[in-house]
């Protein structure tokens, strides 16, 4: 590429200004699809991320299974676990672990639990319910139950539980009202409801309660155990490493949200290639549109390569100044399309402000810089064909000698 | 070749098509010239004028014969060695000026020493400023081609074929669309060029008046020569 190619380059674009303003508006149009859609796909992610993640555990440890199991499989004896029933599923051992935990990168928030299913009776009306019993501070650990409070209180007394609002309304339930909990242990008492929640998440709604962590360990019969120990991690997306590590210090069974959300990350992933095809179509234009103006450009200066060629210009040099062309209305067009887009999308909310009914575009994965780069490889590639065809016009049929 | 000759052909071919349409157009050439040698190519229209020049300025290759030039064997020379002995020794002017449009008078005289270099230097444009002083274009040195008149053009052309200092000068009907004024200029010019810088010229032409002031006159009809 030598400094004469480039000052020819320059000088044919700055000679023709409508039509290479018009090149580059196009690579620019095909720049900012590029971005947009990048930002589109990735914000859409993001969103549906935060909206899946918000409410959930993102690793949840719990006892190992013990079920059974065919021990060293393809050996010729066979030696077989059996799931041991004599024992409750919980964590006997659990304080210990907490520490291990909260020191574990990425964690974020721990709560342990106990769980366990009840029913709620109110009159003649009954309703099977999930109990969780959280520690004192941990109600909004891990969904915000304090901010969906619609009615009472998030405080959690000895005898108080949190309802979801679907379950308030189908048992006509109101806060301050008594009703009467008999849990799977055969063990019943009486709670006062303290306030109501509604988490937007249908089956809280209607089959969580939230009470304290000592009376829930009262009325499922834990001594010292717990069911379960919840965890939040940042960033979410980071959870099967955060579970994979905890899996091994804590000797638990860690399952990340990631395994029981499959089908969020398919569409996730469907999305993503959709993006894709895209941008690539946006790339694909590009290269269409700046080739085949060049072959037009080319064929009207025949006679000016030609004379070049018969004045000793190498095959080189003219290969030099088309590439050098059409890389630069690529870069030029990439660059004023990559600063429209950024200025365009610069006062959208971010994505987790979004407010339902707007397209969630996150401006930070616009991938700029990739789209410039793609742009101008395009560009160059597009022009390595017409310029390959300049290098080969004959001087003496250009010129007509 | 004699001693003194800066190119020499010997029964030099050339012929266009193949099978049943083949056509013979020059038809055994023996011709050489000497430096400093000044000629005029006659002949009519079809007669080959033309494509000789082409060959000589290896834009083209001939069919048969041979063909060298400064102890180059140009018949055997590959297409790289041919480009880069015609940017070293050769200089062209054609019917038409060919000049880039989008490159001033200056540029445009200095573009075969650029392209060979691959830049512009400081040396080229002050070569190129004395050139363009030389056929009486100093004034028009910032001049894009469309501002300037046919006359004009053709006088920067003869200085673009120059400014490599060429060996020869080809110039295939140099004054072919121009008047008679401008006509004589060019010729005029040409001629100081070739006595003060000692480059050997070869013009073909249908212009007795223009023939006539060459001190050589090589006649083609019909692809042989009947008189050099
Ligand atoms: N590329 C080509 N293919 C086939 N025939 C050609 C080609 N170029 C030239 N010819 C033929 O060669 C012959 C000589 O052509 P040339 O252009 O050399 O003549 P010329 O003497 O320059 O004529 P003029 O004075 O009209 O310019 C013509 O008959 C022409 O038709
Ligand atoms: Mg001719």
């Amino acid at each position: 590429m030598s400094p004469y190619a480039l000052k020819l380059a320059i000088r044919h674009l700055l000679s023709h200004p409508g039509q290479t303003a018009l090149l580059m508006a196009g690579v620019a149009l095909g720049v900012s699809v590029f971005i947009f859609m990048s930002a589109l796909i990735g914000g859409l992610a993001t969103l549906l991320t935060l909206r899946t993640v918000g409410s959930i555990p993102h690793v949840v440890l719990e006892r190992p299974d013990r079920d059974p199991a065919i021990l060293s499989p393809g050996a010729s004896a066979r030696v077989v676990l059996q799931k041991d029933l004599s024992r409750r599923d919980q964590i006997a051992i659990w304080q210990p672990v907490l520490p291990i935990i909260e020191g574990t990168p990425g964690v974020t928030a721990i709560s342990p639990q106990i769980r366990g299913s009840a029913f709620v009776e109110r009159g003649q009306a009954v309703a099977p319910v999930g109990v969780i019993g959280v520690m004192p501070g941990k109600l909004s650990a891990i969904a915000d139950i304090d901010a969906a409070i619609v009615d009472g209180s998030g405080s959690l007394p000895a005898d108080g539980i949190l309802i979801g609002s679907v379950l308030a309304r189908d048992l006509g339930l109101r806060v301050g009202q008594v009703v009467r909990l008999s849990s799977d242990r055969a063990r019943a008492r009486s709670f006062r409801i303290g306030g109501i929640f509604t988490l937007g998440i249908a089956s809280a709604d209607r089959q969580a309660i939230y009470m304290n962590f000592t009376t829930a360990r009262a009325l499922f019969d834990l001594s010292t155990g717990i069911s379960r120990i919840e965890i939040k991690v940042e960033p979410a997306i980071g959870a099967p490493g955060v579970a994979e590590r905890l899996r091994r210090s804590t000797g638990l069974k860690a399952t990340a949200w990631t395994e029981d959300n499959k089908q969020l990350f398919e569409g996730l992933d469907a999305q993503a290639r959709t993006g894709t095809i895209i941008k690539v179509f946006s790339l694909v234009t590009i290269i269409v549109g700046i080739a085949s103006a060049m072959l037009l450009s080319i064929v009207r200066r025949q006679s000016e390569i030609g004379i070049m060629r018969a004045m000793g210009a190498s095959k080189g040099l003219v290969i030099s100044i088309y590439v050098l062309e059409g890389s630069l209305i690529g870069l030029i067009g990439a660059i004023v399309g990559a600063a429209a887009a950024w200025l365009v999308l610069l006062p959208l909310p971010p994505v987790s402000q979004v407010s339902s009914g707007d397209l969630p575009i996150d401006r930070q994965q616009g991938d700029f810089l990739l789209a410039i780069t793609l742009t101008t490889i395009a560009a160059m590639l597009a022009s390595i064909l017409p310029a390959r065809r300049a290098a080969r016009i004959d001087p003496v049929e250009a010129i007509g000698a | 070749m004699s001693a003194g000759s800066i190119f020499a052909v010997t029964g030099l071919t050339k012929s266009f098509g193949e099978g049943e349409t083949q056509t013979l157009v020059i038809k055994g050439i023996d011709l050489s010239m000497a430096a400093g040698e000044m000629a005029a190519l006659l002949g009519p229209s079809g007669s080959g004028k033309s494509t000789l020049l082409t060959i000589l300025g290896t834009l083209m290759r001939a069919s048969g014969g041979t063909h060298t030039m400064l102890g180059v064997d140009l018949m055997h020379a590959s297409e790289a060695q041919r480009t880069e002995f015609r940017s070293k020794n050769l200089g062209f002017v054609f019917q038409f000026h060919h000049l880039l449009p989008d490159l001033s008078a200056l540029e445009n005289v200095m573009m075969p020493a650029a392209a060979a270099a691959g830049r512009e230097t400081r040396a080229m444009r002050q070569r190129a400023t004395e050139l363009l002083d030389a056929v009486g274009l100093a004034d028009r040195r910032e001049y894009r081609p469309a501002a300037m008149s046919g006359g004009q053009r053709q006088r920067v052309a003869v200085a673009r074929a120059l400014i490599n200092n060429p060996v020869l000068v080809l110039a295939d009907e140099p004054t072919g669309n121009l008047d008679r004024e401008s006509a004589d200029q060019v010729m005029d010019l040409i001629r100081s060029i070739n006595q003060t810088m000692g480059s050997s010229f070869l013009i073909s032409t249908h212009d007795e008046h223009i023939a006539a002031q060459c001190p050589r006159r090589i006649e083609l009809l019909d692809g042989r020569i009947i008189r050099s």
